[in-house]
């Protein structure tokens, strides 16, 4: 096994052993705080061109299976852990995780003192990244080919990791509503939470246009999760702020909260560290009730979280706040049919104490079929 | 809702002796209890008829009684501190008998004594088997297979149906009396035969045996306002069939993927809510069959248990003292988390390390014992 090296921007060097593909790759390095769920933490599109960090210490011990995927690949641009698992134990398994890494090409280190790697991020924020396993580079060159890479902030991702073409996930059961989701780089839980409510999703493009979206005559709009900078997304603002005109229901999750908030006229800015993990309390300020959530964001909405707030689109509130560090969560509107959140109800992975937003959207959908 | 101001003293019930399978533990919690209710300006009242404890020091209470602890003697306290409310959660299962056996004898009402940390049904509802058997399979969860025969005959055509080995449990025998394991058809009909002899209904209940299955404990706290965390998970090496206090327990979990640990969380959050713990910790056991994925809810404690020691230490979650200040009426996001110092305790413990908890066997008392 040879050497390897995780390479920050600030100059830091980590020392590691290869691990999985060798080569170098670049990203943001983030860490994700989850002790379970790294095969859906991998296959889930937000983390494009991200490292990913795990904190906890024993990967790979329950291998990979087949239908635990959040997506057709792996999306993490690499991948550090303390202490990869040699042997794999569950039941479920077919294919051991390190093979799958080395078949899908991606660069990571292993051996690495995560927790002070993390604690690092966390006193510094995120930060680009590079891995360098099994290249005999200078300490110099290392830290000069990771400042040449590509920052996160301003990073238009959504075209790496959309669908190139429109299709139809169809509704378990009896098919109550028909959803437009406008695919930022959507999890495969999404479209399952959905179809387990009868709803057929129909998944669009990133760049499709208002008149595309409306002429399958939706009975409501997702804006799904994705990776990038919210604030390089105009085209598709412009969308979602035709279709809060139309006044077709709006349900948005992570990147989609943002997407949705940014609509209503509000900025966005990069967090620190982020939130990125599966046990965030966030607090529902419409009832009191702290849910445990699933969080991976870098970026937040920055609106007031005392009280309504007013947009061209009338008045609406923040409706979900962290209680780790205050930011907001969730908002909804309270003369249109629009509500998001920055966390993921679909969890994968995740716990499913926030289930009940799907609900909430179909009712939503349910009350405007009535009015109209 | 922060402190209930209506309660200005409590009694303190403490385990009482030392014994097999219970070493300091619950001295571990009620003192944390102490310390919690004094801090609050709450008069401590205590009963632990074990000196030899760090609770029963002077400075824990402002009562301190050294009785035994019997419905008899701990009425007499009540009759004589009138104390508002019994907390009796914090002392194994020792105290929580003495707290049923006061609610049974009218004690708790005659003096007007609320039972606080759990109430007398959700005891019941934890405790009793076949109720507890009731909620599992209402809310959805299994419980191990089992047939309740009379005669030989039923025994040998239920254990087929049962398949091999199967576990013999006679109906209202003491201690255990008369049941066993059987791995085939003779070693059944010497112990049921017993054991329809010895259950003065001659009733034997035949279980489907899960010995060698996985087995997996959830640490779970509730407040008031149904907020639900889990603080921990620990998984035995050892599998079922090997004691917990006997076997290797490693925590978090190691061998569950995250779909396989959000059932064990959706299961463990639906029955300490139908149980009915409102405030405080409860531990819930599993089994999970290492070929299929099945999963057996084994039994629950509704009071902070063994586990609940190795959970706190193993995450920093400080569970007896947070049970404490649930049970006089704050909520999980009113207390502070010890750990971050910033944020709430209403949050799930992530850990960037692996604890092992090996159990150490005191061969040089039994010198005559064999360690190989």
């Amino acid at each position: 096994m040879s050497k390897a090296f995780l390479v920050l921007d600030d100059g830091r060097i980590f020392e590691g052993k290869s691990w999985a593909a060798t080569g170098k790759t670049f990203g943001e390095a983030v860490f994700a705080t989850g002790m379970t769920g790294y095969q859906e933490t991998l296959t889930d599109p937000s983390y494009h061109r991200q490292v990913v960090i795990m904190t906890a210490p024993h990967i790979g011990n329950t291998g990979v299976n087949l239908e635990d995927n959040e997506s057709a690949q792996i999306w993490v641009a690499g991948f550090a852990v303390r202490n990869p698992s040699t042997i794999t134990s569950n039941w479920r398994s077919n294919g051991s995780l390190e093979d799958q890494l080395i078949a899908q090409g991606i660069v990571c280190i292993q051996g690495l003192d995560t927790r002070a790697l993390t604690r690092h991020l966390r006193d510094r924020g995120a930060m680009r990244v590079g891995i360098f396993s099994g290249l005999d580079l200078t300490r110099e060159e290392m830290v000069i080919q990771v400042r040449k890479s590509p920052s996160m902030a301003g990073a238009y991702l959504a075209a790496d990791v959309s669908t190139k073409t429109p299709y139809i996930v169809p509704a378990i059961g009896v098919k109550r509503f028909t959803v437009a989701a406008i695919d930022l780089g959507i999890k495969a839980a999404t479209p399952r939470s959905f179809a387990e409510r009868g709803v057929e999703l129909h998944v669009f493009p990133f760049n499709a246009t208002f008149e595309e979206i409306m002429a399958i005559h939706p009975d409501g709009i997702f804006l799904s999760n994705g990776p990038g900078d919210p604030s390089a997304m105009n085209d598709v603002v412009d969308t979602v702020r035709k279709i809060l005109d139309a006044e077709v229901p709006i349900f948005g999750i992570c990147f989609g909260h943002q997407i949705l908030g940014r609509a209503l006229g509000f900025n966005t800015y990069k967090l620190q560290f982020g939130h990125r993990g599966i046990n965030q309390p966030v607090i529902d300020r419409t009832t009191g009730k702290v849910e445990i959530t699933s969080h991976n964001h870098g970026f937040a909405l920055q609106a007031p979280t005392e009280g309504t707030f007013t947009t061209v689109y009338g008045p609406g509130e923040v409706t979900h706040v962290s209680l780790n560090d205050g930011v907001v969560e969730g908002l909804r509107m309270l003369d249109r049919p629009a509500f998001s959140v920055q966390y993921h109800p679909e969890a994968a992975a995740g716990p499913h104490d926030a289930v009940y937003l799907f609900d909430r959207f179909v009712e939503l959908m349910a009350s405007q079929k009535v009015g109209a | 809702m922060p402190l209930d101001t209506s309660i200005k003293s409590v009694l303190v019930i403490g385990s009482g002796p030392i014994v097999i399978g219970q070493a300091c533990e619950f001295d571990y919690s009620g003192t944390q209890a102490c310390r919690v209710l004094r801090a609050e300006g709450i008069r401590v009242i205590l009963v632990n008829s074990n000196p030899a404890t760090i609770m029963t020091d002077p400075e824990f209470a402002d009562a301190t009684y050294i009785e035994p602890i019997t419905p008899e003697f701990v009425e007499r306290i009540i009759e004589r501190e009138r104390p508002d409310a019994l907390l009796a959660t914090l002392g194994g299962q020792t105290a929580l008998n003495a707290a049923m056996a006061l609610h049974e004898r009218g004690t708790l009402q005659r003096f007007n004594v609320r039972l606080i940390g759990a109430d007398v049904a959700a005891i019941q509802r934890g405790e009793n088997r076949e109720l507890f058997r009731e909620i599992v399979e209402r809310i959805g969860g299994e419980s191990a297979l089992s047939i309740i025969c009379h005669s030989l005959e039923d025994c040998v055509i239920a254990a087929e149906l049962l398949n091999y080995p199967v576990v013999v449990r006679p109906s209202f025998t003491m201690g255990g009396l008369g049941s066993g394991i059987a791995f085939d058809e003779l070693e059944l009909m010497q112990i049921a035969g017993a054991g329809l002899r010895h259950s003065p209904t001659a009733e034997v209940l035949l279980e489907e045996s899960i010995i060698g299955w996985k087995e997996f404990e959830l640490e779970v706290m509730r407040d008031h306002r149904d907020n639900v965390v889990i603080v921990c998970t620990i998984e035995n090496v050892d599998p079922m069939g090997v004691h917990t206090g006997d076997s290797i327990t490693v925590a978090p979990a190691m061998t569950l993927t995250d779909v396989e640990y959000q059932k064990l969380r959706d299961l463990s959050l639906r029955i300490i809510r139908e149980v009915g713990v409102d405030t405080g910790g409860c531990n819930i056991q599993f089994a999970i069959n290492p070929d299929t994925g099945r999963i057996i809810v084994i039994e629950m404690n509704p009071r902070v248990s063994r586990s609940s020691a190795l959970a706190s230490k193993a995450t920093g979650f400080p569970i007896a003292k947070i049970a404490t200040k649930l049970a006089i009426g704050y909520t999980l996001n009113e207390i502070q988390n010890d750990i971050t110092k910033v944020t709430p305790a209403s949050f799930e413990p992530t850990l960037d390390y692996v604890v092992v908890k090996v159990p150490r066997f005191a061969f040089e008392k039994f010198p005559d014992a064999d360690p190989g």
